[in-house]
């Protein structure tokens, strides 16, 4: 069966172990990332959310599935609060397909 | 640039027209494609970014509610309750094709009730039950964040590589072809003029030995 999957710190992470989510407590971006890398190489785990904290530190590893359809790495805010790191994902998204910003602007 | 070369011949002339044509079409196709990947690019994205701004603010909520209850009861209490998971809920990962782009299609299937508690009741604050329900009803939106956003990354990615190819064929392919063509044209006419001239002066040579001289000639016949 798929899995839902959660990296994070302690704190962003206890509240999605009661939702079932196969939460991996990861206490440094490094740790993270190797957590990332074991989980996206079991094609079980279709969903993997990280907290944004760390998807900013390990920015390459994250592309690296970008454009594999499985599995979805996906980024949310962590306990300690929004950074808008995820906002600027869709943002560059956008970037990348349009070639200019049309979605954001201010 | 590069020009194409090739012999100058009606082969060569016949087989550079069938490329360009068939390139003036993928190109006419590649756009259209381009033009409704972008659509659809458009109307996820704006789904997304709506919808991340929902679950952030829900988060937010959601994390506020649960250091409350983190606060006022113990850790070792806080983790054991959370062990079991209060409502499992089933992934069913499907896929989808947007304009032959595969992308995951998620669905959740809650199972059982929302409102039950799978700890006790004894040493667990209230607070915890509501931030619990909390995170509960992001679920589904998680999910759904987590396609769009998935489906956004890969159209993106689509997008990029086809206006790439729109544009070899516009700037680079076709107009090679066309001056390919022009090049095999103005020199099969060319040495069409070459031919008529040889042509007329052979018959003016001929013309004149026949008749040994007598300028009486009929041009007309040849």
């Amino acid at each position: 069966m798929p899995k839902i999957c959660m990296i994070g710190d302690r704190d962003s992470v206890l509240g999605f172990m009661a939702l079932g989510f196969a939460v991996h407590e990861a206490p440094d971006a490094e740790s993270a990332a190797a957590a990332l890398h074991r989980l996206a190489r079991d094609p079980e785990n279709a969903v993997i959310f990280i907290t944004e904290q760390y998807a900013a530190q390990i920015e390459e590893d994250i592309a690296r599935y970008k454009d594999d359809p499985l599995p979805a790495v996906v980024t949310i805010p962590g306990a300690a609060g929004t950074t808008g790191y995820g906002m600027r994902a869709i943002k560059s998204a956008v970037e990348r397909a349009v070639g200019a910003d049309i979605l954001f602007k201010e | 640039m590069a020009e194409i070369r090739v012999n100058p011949t009606r082969m060569e002339l016949k087989k550079l027209k069938t490329r360009y044509t068939t390139a003036r079409r993928g190109h006419k196709l590649l756009k259209d494609k381009r033009d409704e990947l972008m659509k659809q690019f458009l109307e996820v994205v704006r789904e997304d970014k709506a919808l991340r701004e929902k679950v952030e603010a829900g988060l937010a909520r959601a994390y506020g509610s649960f250091s409350v209850a983190a606060a006022v009861s113990s850790p070792a209490m806080l983790e054991e309750a959370m062990i079991l998971p209060r409502r499992a809920g089933s992934l069913k990962v499907d896929s989808r094709n947007v304009m032959s782009v595969t992308v995951p299609k998620f669905s959740m299937e809650l199972i059982g009730e929302g409102g039950g508690c799978n700890y006790g009741l004894a040493f667990t604050s209230g607070e915890l039950d509501s931030a619990l329900r909390e995170f509960g009803e992001m679920m589904t939106d998680l999910v759904r964040l987590a396609e769009l956003e998935k489906t956004a990354q890969l159209l993106a990615e689509e997008i990029e590589r086809t206006r790439r190819r729109v544009n070899a064929l516009e700037y680079i392919m076709m107009p090679q072809l066309q001056a390919g063509i022009k090049s095999i044209t103005m020199k099969l006419d060319e040495n069409e003029r070459g031919n008529l001239t040889r042509l007329m002066k052979v018959k003016d040579m001929m013309l004149a030995a026949g008749r040994g001289g007598t300028p009486e000639t009929d041009e007309e016949e040849a």
